[in-house]
C-alpha cells in the first residue's frame, strides 16, 4: 500500500511501487485528464504538479510519491469553473484535438505558480519539453501570456542569419 | 593560486616578474587600421579552424549572439566572463590588427596590454601556426559585429592582479609552435598538431595544478569542465572497452558511440562543431588519440559487451525481497528504492527489450558516465536529462530533477552504479549532489 496525494485527498493506492503514477492516477482514480503520449517522458502530455514542479507522470513510479503534494488538472478547476489558466486556454481556443492540452496547461501552471509574471522567453523555455502535433503551440503561448497577463511581444523582422 | 605560486618563487623575484610583466606588454597605439579586405576561401579556412577550436562555444553567451562574449566560465579563481570577439570597435576585437589577434593567441595579451586569463587557451595556441591564425583573423573579422561588453569577472586576490600572468606564463607557458614529428605520418601530425593546439582537449580532460596550469606529468588523465567531469582519455578513461581510433572518430563526429556513449555537457557542443570540419581532420584527431599509449583492460571488447548484454535491467527476472516482517519490509524497502526507481523511471528506455526508444541508448554497464571515477557526470544527467539543441534531432533524456527527491536520486544513481559497474561503489553521491544543487561548478 502506497497513500498518495492528489489534489489534497488522500488515497491508499494497492499497485506495485515501480506503477506509473499516469496509470494509477487514471486505472485508480479515474482521474482520466493526465494523457498517455509516449511513455517515455518525451511529449509531455501526461504531465502533472509534484511538490510544485512539472513532470512526467508516465515516467515516474509510485514509490518516489508517498507524501508529496500532487496536482492534476482535475484539481485547477471545473467546466463550470475554469481555473484563470484553463479559462485563458479557453478564450485563446489552443486546442485543437486537445490531446496535449491537460499536460499543457499543468507545465504552464507549474511556471506562473513559480512566477507570475514570465517573460516570453522563460514561457518558451519552460513549455519546451510538451510536444502538440497539431501544431497549436502559438495559441498556448497566448493563452499563457493572457494568463500571465502580458501583452503579445511585439513581431521583430526576421533576422539573417550569418554564419 | 597563491599556494601554487608560492613554492616556487620567492617574494622579490614575483616582484620582478610583476614589473616585467607591467613593462613589456605596451599598447599598440596604432590608429584602427581600415577593415582589411579577405578572400572567401581564407574565410571559410578560418570558420573550420574555428569549430575544431570551440570558439563559439566560450564566446557566445546563453542566448546571446555569437562570439559576442559574456559567457560565465567558473573557475576555482572565480567566474570570468569570456569577451566578445566580433569585430565590434568599441566592445569587441574590431581594432585588432593581424599582429595583434596573433600576440593574444600565442602570447595571452590583449591589444591594450592587459595579459588574458589562461582559461582563454592561450597555452595551447601557441601551437598554432601563424597562417592558421591568420586564417582565423580573417573568419571572426568578418562576423557581424556585435555590441556587448561582458560582465564584469569575479576573480579573487592574487589571481584578480592580472600582471601576476606573466609569472604564470614564465613558470607554465610553453610558447612554442609545433613540431612535427617525421617518424610519424602526416595524418598523425595533423591530429596532434590540432589536439594539442586549436582543440586544447588537454584544457578540460587533463588535470590542473593549484596555479590552474595543466598538469604536464598527468596529460589526459582527466579534469574540470564546467561543473562536469571531464573523463580521463585512452589509458586513463573510465570506459570498459578501449578506444579505437574509429569509436573516436564515430563519437567525435556523430556524438555517439554504440560502445562508449553519448557527447553531453560541455562535449555536446565540441562534437556540434566536428560535425560540420572537414572528415579528414576528425579522423586526425581520432588517429593520434587512439596512438597514445591505451594501457591494460583485462578482458577484450566482445567479452565486455557479452558481460554487459548479462547485466542489463530484466522487468520480469527482478528479486522479489522478503517483506513478510515489518522490520524486513523497511530494510528491503531501503535496499531496494534505488531498483524500484529504476524500474519505473528508467528502465522503460534502458533495457533491451522490444520496443522503443530506437535507437536504444547505450547499455549502462558501458557507459562512461556510470563507470567513472566519480558520480559527478551520472547525477547530472538524471537531474537535468539530456536535450539536443533546439531544433536539431538527437537523444533525449528527461531530467528527473522535480520527479524524484535528492534522496532517491541518490538511491538510484547509488543502484546503477552498484548493478552495471564493475568499479567501487561511490562513497561520495550524496555530497556530490547537495555541491550541484547550489549551483557549485568547482
Amino acid at each position: 500500500m502506497i497513500e498518495l496525494t492528489v489534489n489534497g485527498s488522500r488515497h491508499a493506492i494497492d499497485a506495485d511501487g515501480d506503477a506509473p503514477l499516469l496509470y494509477v492516477l487514471r486505472d485508480h482514480l479515474a482521474l482520466n485528464g493526465a494523457k498517455f503520449g509516449c511513455g517515455l517522458g518525451q511529449c509531455g502530455a501526461c504531465t502533472v504538479i509534484v511538490d510544485g514542479k512539472a513532470i512526467f507522470s508516465c515516467i515516474t513510479p509510485i514509490s518516489v510519491l508517498a507524501g508529496r503534494a500532487i496536482r492534476t488538472i482535475e484539481g485547477l478547476g471545473t467546466v463550470e469553473r475554469p481555473s484563470p489558466l484553463q479559462r485563458a486556454f479557453i478564450d485563446e481556443q489552443a486546442a485543437q484535438c486537445g490531446y496535449c492540452i491537460a499536460g499543457m496547461i499543468m507545465r504552464a501552471q507549474a511556471l506562473l505558480d513559480a512566477n507570475p509574471s514570465p517573460s516570453d522567453a522563460e514561457i518558451r523555455r519552460h513549455m519546451a519539453p510538451n510536444l502538440c502535433r497539431c501544431g497549436t503551440h502559438v495559441r498556448i503561448l497566448r493563452a499563457i501570456r493572457r494568463a500571465a497577463k502580458k501583452p503579445a511581444p511585439a513581431i521583430k523582422p526576421a533576422r539573417t542569419r550569418s554564419t | 593560486m597563491t599556494a601554487g605560486l608560492a613554492h616556487r618563487l620567492s617574494i622579490p623575484a614575483l616582484l620582478g616578474v610583476i614589473l616585467l610583466g607591467c613593462a613589456e606588454t605596451p599598447t599598440t597605439t596604432a590608429q584602427t587600421p581600415a577593415k582589411p579586405a579577405f578572400d572567401a576561401a581564407r574565410i571559410a579556412k578560418g570558420a573550420q579552424l574555428s569549430a575544431i577550436g570551440d570558439c563559439r562555444v566560450c564566446h557566445t553567451a546563453d542566448g546571446g549572439r555569437d562570439f559576442g562574449g559574456g559567457r560565465a566560465l567558473p573557475t576555482p579563481f572565480g567566474t570570468i566572463h569570456s569577451t566578445n570577439i566580433t569585430p565590434d570597435d568599441e566592445t569587441g576585437i574590431g581594432r585588432y590588427t593581424v599582429d595583434d589577434f596573433r600576440r593574444a593567441l600565442h602570447e595571452g595579451v590583449a591589444r591594450d596590454g592587459h595579459r588574458l586569463y589562461p582559461v582563454f587557451p592561450y597555452d595551447h595556441f601557441t601551437r598554432v601556426t601563424d597562417d592558421d591564425v591568420d586564417a582565423l583573423y580573417a573568419f571572426v573579422m568578418t562576423r557581424e559585429p556585435v555590441k556587448a561588453r561582458a560582465p564584469r569577472n569575479h576573480v579573487t586576490f592574487p589571481a584578480n592582479v592580472r600582471p601576476l600572468l606573466a609569472a604564470w606564463n614564465l613558470l607554465y607557458l610553453d610558447d612554442r609552435r609545433f613540431t612535427p614529428n617525421p617518424a610519424q605520418t602526416p595524418e598523425w601530425n595533423r591530429g596532434a598538431y590540432l589536439v594539442e593546439g586549436l582543440a586544447h582537449c588537454g584544457a578540460c580532460h587533463t588535470p590542473r595544478n593549484g596555479a590552474g596550469a595543466e598538469k604536464k606529468d598527468a596529460r589526459f588523465a582527466g579534469g574540470d569542465a564546467e561543473g562536469w567531469e571531464a573523463p580521463g582519455l585512452i589509458a586513463a578513461s573510465p570506459a570498459p572497452i578501449e578506444w579505437t581510433a574509429d569509436a573516436l572518430f564515430r563519437y567525435l563526429r556523430d556524438g555517439f558511440d554504440r560502445e562508449h556513449g553519448l557527447a553531453a555537457g560541455p562535449m555536446a557542443p565540441v562534437v556540434d562543431g566536428l560535425a560540420n570540419v572537414p572528415e579528414a581532420d576528425v579522423r586526425a584527431i581520432a588517429t593520434y588519440l587512439a596512438s597514445l599509449p591505451q594501457g591494460q583492460r583485462a578482458v577484450a571488447a566482445s567479452a565486455t559487451i557479452a558481460a554487459a548484454a548479462k547485466r542489463e535491467f530484466d522487468p520480469v527476472a527482478r528479486h522479489a525481497p522478503d517483506r513478510a516482517t515489518e522490520a524486513g519490509a523497511h530494510a528491503a524497502e531501503d535496499e531496494d528504492a534505488g531498483e524500484l526507481i529504476f524500474a519505473g523511471a528508467c528502465a522503460t528506455c534502458h533495457f533491451e527489450g522490444v520496443g522503443p526508444p530506437d535507437p536504444k541508448p547505450v547499455p549502462l554497464a558501458l557507459s562512461t558516465a556510470v563507470n567513472a571515477k566519480r558520480p559527478r557526470n551520472a547525477l547530472r544527467i538524471v537531474v537535468e536529462g539530456l536535450h539536443p539543441r533546439a531544433g536539431e534531432a538527437g537523444a533525449i533524456m528527461p531530467g528527473f530533477a522535480g520527479a524524484l527527491t535528492d534522496r532517491q536520486i541518490v538511491a538510484v544513481v547509488e543502484y546503477m552504479r552498484a548493478r552495471f559497474s564493475d568499479a567501487p561503489r561511490w562513497s561520495d553521491v550524496a555530497a556530490t549532489l547537495s555541491f550541484l544543487d547550489k549551483g557549485n561548478a568547482p
